[in-house]
């Protein structure tokens, strides 16, 4: 049986990688697959309590976090898309019109 | 194992966000059908006005269905009313300036509808993952509304940058849950209350790294400083109708839901009080020391709603009953004069070419004197001069803080109110005593817009006259919470 | 721990090897030619024409993005269907109104004109 603390330090990890590549990425996409694999690190995260735990409710969390992240993809995509159109770049050092 | 069936969902709790979500989907689908497209308003009109009728049936009631998902209490009623109110000032001010930039189109609608569907299901509920979840309801639409001037560079960057940074605090905020869940085995407040001792004892790791977490997701939510830097971009770049619902709706959502969770649910950890009294302070002195700068009318309010967020932090740092009321009293407040002066921005902005910088305003006493009057109202009522509800908000907010010891923080806040003083006087300045150069273009007020300046004049003023009777309101909205 | 591990363990060790003892085979028996098709992309397929860089025409990634959402909501429909038949006409109408929901989003991208083709 692999301990729950494995699977809690998989979800650490990939969570600190999102996080990083989304303080660090200059490409918008990348920044955007950043967002989405930390997403899917609470979900693991979840899915281990709720196995550890013998609860359900975690799977059935999972399911609605899994919902939640293709809604905010499929919004997430079509502004970067309408943005790509105006400004033919997805370079996020390019968006800097605002300032102070 | 529960046993699931009809008798366990009460639809009478959730009868408001059903009316709105109905009302957003006749728009949707009747938006496009020829000779029924200029209806949307009016769908949406009546679908508030059903969704707060029905919000306020639901007053005095406490009661909790859909298997524990949902409660009904007077603080989610209050909230529920003020988010639908919120929507429909907004609808009401902004239709005018939509149609002038040819983005009115009946998705707007739809989506105003659907981000308050979901406020209302965060402060309908003390279940963790259904308060996520109304998050992201309200939050998704919220993306789309910034960037929703498809041809404006602005508000495509603002609602890009809104996009970014508010799904990067939706992963903070899920991971937070995943570990709440973890350490308690529930998502649900209440139960979690009523093991929190067990919890801290045995689970003390996972639960304050899911606070910590969850608190972070909150902070960007609210705009609270250090994760405020994303606000200033996207009110500015977003169209001013949108920004003006940005202020004060989700701003408000999210204190309903921090209130709930960290004064309700976790309010046995002592050392949040500690961690909230530094994101106050950080938040009110940052969020106006940034003020003081400005050139844009909406950037300036922008950088003053996180000073704002910061009072209302203040209440989160102090707790117990007359904090707790204080901030609804703010909350409150805050909308009606911040809808006020964003009210007053849009119809300026309504003229050709206005981006509402300081520049811009010099002449406006000479040409609109009422409207000069009321933007200096809204101006003093937002720095907190007496005869004006504003004062009352911070009176209540300090009051309660100095009640219960935080003497330093009050000293704090007040100081940083004078600051604030200062940036606000810059707005009148401007619109009266700087020379106008240029001949000022005439603004044109439509019925609209009139009522919208007629509500939030008489409500700042109003309220002003009887802040005891908005009080007494607020302490019974927050009767069953604690 | 141990126990639990070997498996993967012995996967690794026999993926490994598999790998070295077919490149070395081929190294060792294969003959080499370095002509024509050999140096292309896909040596059995059709010749790759002109770059892989070309712009995909916007219609393809709208319906990417309606794919992703009406992909997964239906992911809700499996734990309905693995229970439904306990849950019965209660559980068939609740998901009648879910599916419901999803339909008048279906609508209201037929009316945007958001799936045709041309």
């Amino acid at each position: 049986m692999i301990p729950i603390s494995a699977y809690l330090i998989v979800a650490a990890v990939l969570f600190g990688i999102g996080t990083v590549g989304v303080l660090i990425s200059r490409n918008m996409i990348v920044v955007f697959m950043c967002v989405e694999l930390m997403l899917n690190a609470a979900n693991l995260a979840l899915i281990a309590f709720s196995r550890a735990l013998n609860i359900m409710d975690g799977h059935v969390f999972v399911f609605l976090a899994l919902a939640v992240a293709a809604a905010e993809a499929a919004v997430g995509l079509a502004i970067v898309l309408a943005v790509y159109r105006n400004r033919e770049t997805v370079n996020i050092d390019r968006f800097d019109m605002m300032k102070w | 194992m529960i046993d699931i069936t009809a008798a366990g969902l009460d639809f009478s709790l959730i009868a408001p966000e059903i009316a709105l979500l109905v009302a957003a989907f006749i728009i949707l689908l009747t938006g496009y059908v020829r000779g029924l497209s200029n209806l949307s308003f009016t769908i949406a009109f009546i679908g508030l006005v059903v969704g707060i009728a029905l919000s306020v049936g639901q007053w005095g009631q406490q009661a909790s269905g859909f298997y524990g998902m949902v409660t009904c209490d007077n603080f989610g009623v209050a909230f529920k009313v003020m988010f639908a109110s919120i929507t429909l000032l907004v609808l009401l001010l902004g239709t005018r300036y939509m149609k002038s930039r040819g983005i009115l189109k009946p998705e707007y609608y739809a989506l105003l509808l659907i981000s308050t569907m979901g406020m209302m299901v965060m402060a309908n509920t003390t279940d963790l993952v259904v308060m996520f979840l109304g998050l992201e309801i309200m939050s998704i639409p919220l993306y789309v509304l910034a960037g929703f001037a498809r041809r404006s560079l602005e508000s495509n960057e603002s609602g890009l940058k809104y996009f970014i940074m508010g799904s990067f605090a939706s992963a903070f905020l899920l991971m937070g849950i995943a570990f709440i869940f973890g350490a308690s085995g529930t998502t649900e407040l209440r139960r979690i209350v009523a093991d929190i001792g067990f919890i801290i004892d045995h689970h003390r790791i996972f639960l304050y790294t899911g606070v910590t977490l969850i608190l972070v997701g909150f902070g960007f939510k609210v705009a609270a400083v250090p994760f405020h830097s994303w606000v200033p971009d996207v009110y500015q770049g977003a169209p001013t109708p949108v920004t003006a619902f940005f202020s004060v709706g989700p701003k408000a959502a999210g204190f309903a839901v921090l209130l709930r969770i960290f004064l309700f649910g976790f309010a046995g950890l002592a050392f949040l009080s500690s961690v909230f009294w530094v994101l106050a302070v950080l938040t009110m002195t940052i969020g106006n020391v940034l003020a003081l700068r400005q050139k844009n009318v909406k950037r300036l309010l922008a950088y003053s709603s996180i000073a704002h967020a910061g009072y209302i932090l203040v209440a989160l740092a102090v707790g117990g009953e007359n904090a707790i009321s204080a901030a609804v009293f703010y909350l409150v407040a805050y909308a009606v004069f911040n809808l006020g002066g964003f009210a007053v921005v849009t119809l300026l902005e309504t003229r050709s070419g206005c981006k509402s910088d300081f520049v811009e305003l010099p002449g406006l006493s000479k040409a609109h004197p009422y409207l000069s009057a009321v933007l200096a109202l809204f101006m003093f009522a937002l720095s907190g001069f007496p005869p004006t509800v504003g004062f009352f908000g911070k009176f209540y907010l300090f009051a309660a803080a100095v009640k219960a010891n935080f003497i330093w923080l009050t000293v704090i806040g007040v100081m940083n109110s004078f600051l604030s003083v200062y940036y606000y006087l810059r707005v009148i300045k401007a619109s009266y005593i700087d020379p106008s150069e240029k001949s000022w273009a005439p603004v044109t007020y439509s019925p609209a817009m009139l009522v919208v300046l007629f509500i939030t004049v008489i409500g700042t003023l109003g309220l002003g006259l009887f802040p005891q009777q908005l009080l007494q309101f607020a302490r019974e909205a927050i009767f069953a919470f604690l | 721990m141990f126990e639990t591990f070997f498996p993967i363990l012995l996967l690794v060790v026999f993926a490994t090897l598999l790998a070295i003892l077919l490149v070395t085979f081929s190294i060792l028996f294969g003959r080499r030619t370095k002509l024509g098709k050999k140096g292309e992309s896909y040596e059995c397929g059709i010749d790759p024409v002109g770059s892989t860089k070309d712009p995909v025409p916007v219609k393809f990634y709208l319906i990417a993005i309606l794919f992703i959402i009406f992909d997964l909501e239906v992911v809700f429909l499996y734990p309905w269907a693995v229970i439904s038949r306990k849950l019965g006409l209660f559980g068939f109408i609740e998901m009648l109104v879910f599916v419901v929901i999803l339909l008048v989003g279906y609508f209201y991208i037929l009316s945007r004109g958001a799936l045709k083709w041309d």
